[in-house]
């Protein structure tokens, strides 16, 4: 009996996609993950412009991590000029990179992802008999907002970014301020992880390559190099020589691969994996205490390892915030010189690479942006496939669910990429 | 109580990066509050539950860049009683719109192997350039407190109260430095409508313009202002041709401004 497990709309994630898996009786014959999110060419509207445009530009490919593009932007420019931005406004970046990981994260786990662990079509239903929990996400979301709004001007598509640092660099009174409820977000982030911890996870596991920034001493934002957890180690402007975009005829964009070897993860879990000994000490001990351990190849406990991915940047916040003291000057000095730049920072989906020519009067020769979610994209109809067997004997509506639960899992941003393609095989 | 009858509220997405239907839930507060009053009947983005049309209140984000778009706008017309575009994509085509200003298939092949799998329009257009739009809600992205305005003055069945006075108006309200007449920083704040509370210039920098021109904006004079302080034509043009391009006056200002526009 031919079978098909058919979501037209897939919800309950950013962006506009749709899923296909088609069975031979209990075999899996085809998985398509399709997407008709509009191409926006902003790698073609980037030429031409001005390198200061940029980060307010390349916000724009998403609402939902816009820090992220900020972030991986203006390190690629400032690559290029051979600058690094240190010391205070370093932790200033960081300290907002630790909102959009506080919102975005909460955003996924508590209003698109919790709702199919404990059975509802969305946050607003599972708020009747999880008022608590819901409240609590909602909460927590709006301690990240306050860090962008404080930090950035703005909780989406901030204003403040700036090449070479920030326009402003905000009072300690303003971010003083912020404490009272990054403290209690952080016992409610202690309790979101044992919590979530108590989930019903699906048994499921696959030998992944996990791909991540590592940094030294801490757990990475914007610097560091790309390892795996199958021994890659490289700098981030070797970038384009281990990984390539290919086109697949069963998809409607580009999938990112690493040469020779293929499917990788990136995000939250790879992350977690590759550097769990990089956790502030409040966040590998909630970790550990939940049972938490790494490497940890099942999929659908991404949304543990956000968990403790929120706490440790709501951890890092108070730090830098109780610390702080404003910079001499809000931004350095970034001289305008013909060259090529690499940035790559961790956008909470995972690695986000950005290239940038740029030339000797400021504009933007060539970009290159590869957003996280085109990178796992491969994995997460591997994993569709690898699910299928499961789903081929489940009842139908359970295994609709399961498959969007499998999608969910990667906390796909589907705007996000600016590489989709409008390509369809019917068989 | 008041559960009978709730309006039905729906929210649809085209070409848009889903900033402005993020902003209604970080609306964290009256999030739970709001879901009481309306039934959210189809919203993919928050919830897996998707109710038939028609639909009472419609709100739209992004722009139309697609032949199929052009046919579902149609359709989402059809099925709501109030329709309201929000944020800059869905009332001028938003920043994917400076295509409109160049030969778009020089833009696929810059991002595509393979162009020729590319179904795309050579432009990307505001919804109420397809359909009738009962209103529009400006911003890049828009400002929640707007939208909460929108959604509490629908249910009240009263005008919504949206300012249009230029971001100036919200500096002074705001007591922020002018940043042209104390630093000479350009701005676009005296031909852009407010909205966003005048969030650049509090972060001493010029507004770019994200909530699009102001009803009676005088490009003319404030790029005679911007070319006094120094400024040069290009960048001017790039300026207007950023996030509302395709909305006059600022189409036309960063057509004339603008050297590689004007193709």
């Amino acid at each position: 009996m031919a079978r098909t497990i058919k979501v037209d709309c897939l919800t309950r994630v950013e962006g506009a996609g749709a899923l296909t898996i088609r069975f031979d009786g209990d075999s899996v014959r085809d998985v398509k993950l399709r997407i008709f999110e509009p191409p926006r060419f902003f790698e073609g509207l980037l030429r031409g412009r001005a390198r200061e445009e940029a980060p307010d530009i390349t916000a724009r490919i998403c609402g939902i991590c816009p820090v992220a593009y900020q972030m991986s932007t203006c390190h690629a420019i400032e690559d290029g000029a051979g600058v690094r931005v240190e010391g205070r406004l370093r932790t200033l970046r960081r300290l907002l990179y630790c909102g959009e990981w506080i919102s975005s994260h909460c955003l996924h786990m508590f209003m698109l992802h919790a709702p199919d662990f404990l059975g509802y079509p969305d946050a607003i239903s599972m708020a009747q008999e999880h008022a608590e929990l819901v409240r609590r996400g909602l909460r927590m979301k709006q301690v990240g907002n306050a860090i962008l709004s404080t930090v950035g001007g703005r909780e989406i598509h901030p204003v403040n970014v700036k090449i070479g640092g920030f326009y402003r660099a905000p009072a300690p009174a303003e971010l003083k301020a912020l404490l009272p409820e990054l403290v209690w977000a952080r016992d409610a982030a202690l309790e979101t992880v044992s919590d979530f911890a108590r989930l019903d996870f699906p048994e499921f596991e696959r030998d992944y390559e996990f791909v991540a920034l590592r940094h030294p001493q801490e757990y990475p934002f914007c610097e560091g190099r790309i390892v795996s957890s199958k021994g890659l180690d490289i700098d981030v402007h070797d970038y384009e020589n281990v990984f390539r975009e290919e086109q697949v005829p069963h998809s409607t964009a580009l999938h990112s691969v690493i040469r020779e070897r293929g499917a990788y993860v990136c995000g939250p879990l790879a992350r977690i994996n590759l550097n769990f000994d990089r956790l502030r000490p409040v966040a590998r001990e909630a970790a550990e205490l939940a049972g938490f351990t790494v490497p940890c190849r099942n999929p659908f406990k991404s949304i543990l390892a956000r968990a403790v991915e929120v706490l440790q940047a709501i951890d890092e916040a108070i730090a830098i915030i109780e610390s702080w003291a404003p910079p001499a000057q809000a931004a350095v000095e970034v001289p305008h010189s013909a060259a090529t730049g690499y940035g790559c920072t961790e956008a909470p989906r995972g690695i986000l690479y950005h290239r940038f020519a740029v030339d000797g009067d400021g504009l933007i020769q060539d970009a290159t942006i590869v957003p996280p979610t085109s990178q796992n994209q491969k994995s997460i109809e591997i994993d569709l496939y690898d699910i299928s067997e499961r789903l081929a004997r489940m009842p139908h509506e359970a295994a609709v669910l399961l498959a969007e639960q499998t999608v969910r899992n990667y906390d796909p941003c589907i705007s996000c990429s600016t590489h989709f393609l409008k390509l369809e095989i019917e068989r | 109580m008041g559960k009978h009858q709730r309006p039905k509220l729906a929210v649809w997405k085209f070409a848009s990066c889903d900033g402005c239907q993020l902003s209604l839930l970080d609306c964290e507060d009256e999030l739970l509050v709001l879901a009481g009053e309306v039934e959210i009947a189809w919203f993919p983005e928050a919830s897996r539950a998707l109710g038939p049309p028609p639909y009472d209140l419609s709100l739209v984000e992004g722009s139309i860049t697609t032949p199929e778009d052009v046919e579902r706008i149609h359709e989402v017309r059809k099925h709501s009683k109030t329709l309201v575009t929000i944020g800059a994509c869905a009332t001028a085509g938003g920043i994917q719109a400076l295509r409109n200003f160049r030969d778009v298939q020089e833009f696929i092949s810059i991002v595509y192997a393979r162009p020729d799998y590319i179904d795309t329009l050579a432009t990307s257009t505001a919804i109420a350039d397809h359909v009738p739009v009962d209103m529009e809600l400006r911003g890049c992205p828009i400002n929640k407190h707007q939208l909460l305005e929108v959604l509490s003055a629908f249910l009240n069945g009263r005008r919504p109260n949206i300012a249009t006075h230029s971001v100036c108006v919200e500096c002074k309200l705001r007591g922020a430095v002018c940043v042209m007449v104390a630093h000479g920083q350009p701005c676009l704040g005296p031909v852009t409508q407010a909205g966003c509370g005048a969030i650049c210039p509090a972060c001493d920098r010029g507004c770019y313009g994200c909530f699009g021109p102001q009803d009676t904006a005088n490009t003319d004079s404030l790029g005679r202002a911007w070319l006094q302080a120094g400024k040069q034509p290009d960048e001017l043009g790039r300026v207007f041709h950023t996030f509302n391009a395709a909305a006059e006056p600022f189409a036309g200002a960063g057509t004339k401004y603008g050297q590689d526009d004007q193709s």
